[in-house]
């Protein structure tokens, strides 16, 4: 029995819509086919992937500090795309502008371009509610809702937002916690709290909770940073299957694990994208002098 | 040497500290003792199920009884509510609107954080004016320029916003440690700030804020100057069936018998006391089983 939300042909279908018309063609300057093959920083014969998020001149901060000094890069339908930089860099303020959890942060702004979905997330047609159940987001701590069993986190955002009906429950459960690979171990205790899990359930939880929603992207800001090794491997294995069905973006410390579970690595320093490239490439050969000094381990 | 002294010195301040807590509290037992003992022979059912009379030994303590539980559950349900209301305004709505570089966005921003803070402070000060200034107050607003008369719902409204400020700020502590990390994970999940505030800000602030509420409210259940001002009669002769009906409430009725010469009133006064402490306790032992029972379902 297959339970996966996104059928095969789903999947197909959606990267279908973004091939064809995924983008309003008069909008401002470029067509979005043309935006895919522009050549940002780094590399240019990569084969043309549908793009998903299109980021373009991205300024953000927190009051009078600018954290993001103009970000450019595209972020490709159903890859991983790691994002990697010193402490400080903006990495977080950078996945939170995507989808708009960063003005939630009292004295926080944020102007540029972020195409997704044919709109820039940013104009005044964009509701940011509606955008995050479109764009989810995992936080660096397991953050599971202390009130509430492992059923009902995993339905916590159909219920917080009065869009669950009753008949369907049972399955929204079943498909997303077997989608976060946490069923088996979970399947008998439903009603326990979300808390009584260890951290690594937890994080699970916290992503099926995240997948019931049905987001087209996944948002993961330090996924595994508060887990041990095995928690932390169970945790990549899962990024490397959502792939499929997702597009992810991961904030890491961790080089190996952009390296081990990343398609594409964006390297990040003070506030700027220095280069975004294949993450074999840039672990190999990378075109930037500093982006060689910190992987080579010479700062950060 | 050294040690010694630092050891003498702990014993000197345990002791002080002992004392601090056996002076106050020896005191309130001495009260409650000597009121218990003068009042203790009256408290029978024709007490507590008797109006007002010119004889002591046919007066009773019923119309003061209801007004004072009606009131209370009046203040409770007007304060309450709109004393949270204010605390979660002013923690999770107020300044955090729209990220927009606009003019229009900015002064919205400017301006809600102006109108914030001037509630603060306001709010800061309420909370430390005398409670006779809210029965002038009161008298004013509820029961002349609103029309309600003299009435239960005059001096409910008046009760209420006379512990409004303090609803406000026990309510706005307890919203603060709701860890922020749970208004993330639901904005994540595309909740709006009002799905946030009501299924996960306030659940998890509802024992806190009860906590703050329930102090507020049983000080205002004593409080006499306010209902005085207000025009709550001192001798009733029924017991008030309907919120525009005039009322009296325990402390009045307490402070009535108090002013009178005769001995015998003054043994009702006694028993009055118990009465409205009995009241008092009994209103927060509830308060507090609910909170706990709150928390437990919580937890
Ligand atoms: N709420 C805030 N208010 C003010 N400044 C902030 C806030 N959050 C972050 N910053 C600042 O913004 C800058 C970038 O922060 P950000 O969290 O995006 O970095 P990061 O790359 O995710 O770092 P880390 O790897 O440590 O998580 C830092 O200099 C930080 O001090
Ligand atoms: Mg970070």
């Amino acid at each position: 029995m297959n339970m996966n939300l996104n059928t095969p042909t789903e999947t197909e279908q959606r990267m279908d819509v973004y091939a064809s018309s995924g983008y309003p063609e008069s909008d401002d300057h470029l067509d979005a086919r043309d935006r895919m093959r522009t050549p940002l920083t780094g590399d240019t014969d990569e084969e043309p992937r549908p793009t998903e998020i299109s980021v373009r001149g991205l300024r953000a901060g927190y009051g009078t500090k600018e954290v993001l000094k103009g970000v450019s890069m595209d972020i490709h339908a159903n890859e991983v795309t790691a994002i990697i930089g010193p402490s400080g860099c903006g990495k977080s303020t950078f996945i939170r502008c995507i989808n708009r959890m960063h003005e939630l942060v009292p004295s926080a702004y944020a102007k540029g371009d972020v195409q997704f979905a044919g709109n820039n997330v940013y104009s005044s047609s964009v509701d940011p509610v509606l955008l995050r159940r479109k764009i989810g987001m995992v936080f660096q701590k397991p953050n599971p809702f202390p009130t509430m069993s492992i059923r009902q986190n995993v339905l916590a955002g159909l219920t917080l937002t009065g869009r669950l009906s009753g008949s369907e429950a049972n399955t929204i459960v079943e498909s997303s916690l077997k989608e976060a690979a946490l069923w088996d171990e979970v399947k008998d205790k439903l009603d326990e709290p979300g808390m009584s899990l260890s951290g690594g359930q937890q994080q699970r939880l916290c992503i099926a909770r995240t997948i019931a929603v049905k987001p087209d992207v996944i948002l993961m800001d330090e996924p595994c940073s508060a887990l041990d090794p095995v928690a932390t491997a169970r945790i990549e294995d899962l990024i490397a299957k959502l792939r499929a069905d997702y597009t992810v973006v991961i904030v890491t410390h961790n080089m190996q694990q952009a390296a081990r579970c990343s398609d594409r690595t964006a390297f990040f320093l003070m506030g700027e994208l220095v280069e975004i490239t294949n993450t074999d490439r840039i672990f190999t050969a990378p075109k930037d002098t500093r982006t060689e000094d910190y992987i080579t381990g010479k700062f950060g | 040497m050294q040690e010694k002294r630092s050891t003498w010195r702990e014993t000197l301040f345990r002791n002080a500290c002992l004392v601090a807590v056996v002076i106050p509290l020896g005191l309130l037992a001495l009260l409650i003792g000597d009121v218990v003992a003068d009042g203790i022979g009256r408290l029978n059912g024709q007490f507590l199920s008797s109006y007002p009379s010119r004889f002591a030994s046919r007066a009773g303590i019923l119309p003061g009884l209801v007004g004072s539980i009606m009131l209370v559950v009046l203040t409770a349900s007007l304060a309450i509510p709109i004393g949270v209301g204010a605390a979660l305004y002013l923690e999770e709505y107020a300044g955090q609107e729209t990220v927009g570089d606009s003019l229009a966005a900015r002064a919205a921003r400017v301006w809600d954080r102006y109108f914030a803070t001037v509630i603060e402070i306001n709010v800061a000060n309420l909370a430390g004016v005398p409670s006779v200034i809210y029965g002038l107050l009161g008298l004013q607003i509820f029961v002349r320029v609103v029309g309600m008369g003299r009435s239960l719902l005059a001096g409910g409204a008046t009760l209420a916003l006379l512990v409004l400020p303090v609803v406000i700020i026990a309510s706005r502590e307890a919203i603060r440690t709701v860890p922020r990390h749970l208004r993330e994970a639901a904005y994540g999940l595309g909740a709006t700030r009002w799905q946030v505030s009501r299924r996960i800000v306030l659940p998890s602030a509802a024992p806190g804020i009860l906590t703050g509420a329930i102090l507020a409210i049983s000080r205002a259940i004593g409080e006499t100057a306010p209902i005085i001002v207000i025009g709550a009669l001192t001798y009733v002769t029924f017991v008030p069936n309907n919120l525009s009906s005039e009322f009296t409430a325990l402390p009045i009725q307490i402070f009535n018998w108090v002013s009178r010469p005769q001995e015998e009133f003054a043994v009702n006064a006694a028993a009055g006391i118990i009465v409205l402490l009995v009241t008092v306790f009994s209103l927060n032992l509830i308060a507090v089983l609910l909170r706990n029972r709150l928390e437990r379902r919580l937890r």
